[in-house]
């Protein structure tokens, strides 16, 4: 069945480099004209809006600005430890610092990375007769409707462990999501076991890579506070000897360290602090946003997932079995075979060739789709999300409950206070809405933050439009596809 | 009334596909990967019913076994966090080993029970896990037809 076509020997140091990439794919339009049949990997026609590096390894999410920061951020500020301060401390107290340190560095943007850069747990999309299969059973379970009768949302029931769990259709990945699922609308997935979109991490949190972002996040925590504390020690030792402001002057580059590192560790630990309350009780960010198995819904609403006890949970959520990915991103296509229907709000024609150029494209990259959608996208596709922004209203006052004082959106650095970040976030053009407010805040500014979400789509749809258009004028595109 | 093929190449050439029927995923028991055993009734023609829930129970079997948590896959996973999970860069996850038993099950059966019936089971992963995907096969010489309305299970 399958057909033992081989595109030759694997090259992924060459094909890392995105020019080479976006000058070998063809767009589908070209393929009716050539008579040359070019077998196509699974990633090139992926009907989600994720970006693939070295011809498929590598999936993230449209809009990877924000993880660019992070990364700089950890570079710069651990750059700045190891070069500035780890000398003084390793001559004067113990080369272990600088030794502890580095590993802890190295463990830190390994998981990052490996967050960022795994399959979350996509579900990939309902293949056509799959999709008429359901359409027929959601008919006969609904009855016959007249014209112009809309149809009641389309749910299914299932009682799982004495609790009852409603199914719900997506309406775009056209199948009924499995519990714990949810479709995120800025990446346009179904994702197993979803948490959030991480924009830190340029990626969704699912089942698959949460494990990841949980000892990223951990493992970051300890860094700055390990950073932290031993730019103070620097700083006081070195006073110690020649006066506070000399030592200030000597090695200026701690006072950088110590204020971003004093900023990231509220937001850091106290993003630690609530994922290890989560997987204790085996919920995900979506759950507990959304109170599913809050008491305060009624007696007897338990979470029907959880192991009982907090360390079964802890285990299963880290050391559990890891699923391979469901998409089959490197595989070639089947000629033959029907593709899931891509309907992406506005990808229409064209679901292929999701990878960019960073540089000046030779093609500005193919498809000048119109921009609009990206904003109408969300909108649309919140209709059939069970993720947090349709909910974010009616559960707002239910938000505190489970958190301490944390900054909205994901982690911190680097910024002021928590209303700054999230001014900076809805000015900022890689705007991420609906999956970025799932971390709740406590504090009063993320309360008008949270406002202004109700209509995000209006406010930014001419912003981005018109930076996006100016950007692929520029040849430098950086969407892909709507 | 049931067609006969005596291997699985024939059934690709000479049959031309009626309906497929989906065994969908069975979530009593939470979000582990289990299927619906109940016996779809296109299927009633063309092969018995305890040989067909013997095949998806052993499939489940399988299925249970990758999501296990015990002893042996907590070690696994502590090692692999040790190693920073370059590990399974390098060697396959146990999930993945299971995952190939059941393929090759899948299309022994295929071969052995299945095709010479008329029928091909698709292996569930390259369906994302979601159903079992079963293809209905007519014979093109024959008269028959049993690609009547093709509503499979829908119990939860």
């Amino acid at each position: 069945m399958t057909g033992n076509m081989h595109l030759g020997v694997e090259e992924p140091i060459r094909e890392c480099q995105y020019n080479q990439i976006c000058t070998h794919n063809s767009s589908p339009m070209d393929t009716p004209h050539t008579k040359k049949k070019k077998i196509k990997r699974k990633w090139q026609v992926f009907p989600g809006r994720n970006k693939f590096y070295c011809n498929g390894r590598i999936m993230m999410a449209k809009q990877t600005g924000v993880f660019y920061l992070t990364v700089v951020l950890i570079l710069v500020t651990s750059g700045l430890f190891f070069a500035f301060d780890c000398p003084f401390l390793a001559s004067n107290l113990t080369p272990a610092i600088p030794a502890i340190g580095g590993v802890l560095f190295i463990f830190v943007m390994g998981m990052l990375l490996r967050a960022s850069f795994s399959d979350p747990g996509v579900l990939p999309r309902a293949t056509p007769e799959e999709a008429a299969d359901i359409e027929r059973q959601i008919d006969t379970a609904n009855g016959p409707s007249g014209p112009g009768y809309r149809p009641p949302p389309r749910t299914r029931e299932v009682v799982i462990n004495g609790q009852t769990v409603k199914l719900k259709y997506c309406f775009t990945c056209k199948i009924f999501r499995p519990p714990r699922a949810s479709h995120c609308s800025l990446c346009d997935n179904c994702v197993e076991r979803f948490d959030h979109h991480c924009p830190w991490v340029g990626n969704c949190v699912g089942r698959r890579n949460y494990r990841f972002f949980y000892l990223f996040i951990l493992s970051l925590s300890l860094l700055t506070i390990f950073i932290f504390a031993f730019v103070i020690t620097h700083v006081i030792l070195r006073s110690n000897r020649t006066g506070f402001l000399s030592a200030l002057k000597d090695s200026p580059a701690s006072v950088l360290e110590v204020v971003v590192c004093f900023f990231s560790i509220w937001s850091i630990v106290g993003l630690s602090g609530f994922h290890t309350y989560l997987i204790s009780s085996n919920q995900t960010t979506n759950e507990d946003i959304k109170g599913s198995w809050s008491s305060k819904r009624g007696k007897g609403n338990y979470n029907p997932y959880s192991y009982g006890n907090f360390i079964t949970n802890c285990c299963a959520a880290l050391c559990g079995p890891l699923p391979p990915s469901l998409i089959d991103r490197r595989g070639f296509v089947q000629p033959d075979t029907p593709q899931p229907v891509a309907q992406t709000n506005g990808t229409g024609a064209c679901p292929s060739n999701q990878v960019q150029s960073h540089m000046a494209a030779t093609n500005p990259l193919l498809h000048s789709q119109p921009i609009i959608l990206g904003g109408g996208a969300p909108l649309q596709a919140k209709t059939s999300l069970g993720g947090p922004c349709s909910t974010l209203g009616p559960s707002q006052a239910s938000l505190p409950s489970s958190i301490p004082g944390l900054s909205c959106g994901g982690e911190l650095m680097a910024l002021r206070d928590s209303e700054i970040h999230c001014h900076h976030h809805l000015h900022h053009q890689h705007f991420i809405s609906p999956e970025e407010t799932p971390s709740p805040p406590a504090a009063l500014p993320c309360a008008t933050h949270l406002g202004h979400h109700v209509h995000p789509a209006q406010l930014f749809n001419p912003a981005s439009q018109d930076s996006l258009h100016e950007d692929s004028v520029r040849g430098l595109v950086k969407l892909s596809s709507v | 009334m049931a067609t006969e093929f005596h291997n699985l190449q024939e059934l690709h050439h000479s049959a031309s596909l009626a309906t497929k029927v989906f065994i969908q995923r069975d979530y009593r028991d939470g979000t582990i990967c289990k299927f619906q055993t109940k016996f779809p009734t296109e299927l009633d023609s063309r092969i018995e019913k305890s040989l067909f829930e013997e095949t998806l129970k052993t499939l489940n079997c399988y299925y249970a076994e990758t999501e296990k948590i015990g002893g042996q896959s907590y070690l696994e996973g502590c090692l692999a966090c040790a190693t920073a999970y370059i590990i399974f860069l390098c060697m396959e996850t146990p999930y993945e080993k299971i995952l190939k038993k059941i393929s090759m099950y899948i299309q022994e059966h295929n071969e052995k029970i299945y095709a010479p019936r008329g029928l091909l089971l698709t292996d569930p992963i390259e369906r994302g896990m979601r159903v079992i995907e079963i293809s209905i096969f007519e014979d093109s010489g024959s008269t028959s037809s049993s690609g009547s309305s093709p509503s499979s299970s829908t119990a939860q």
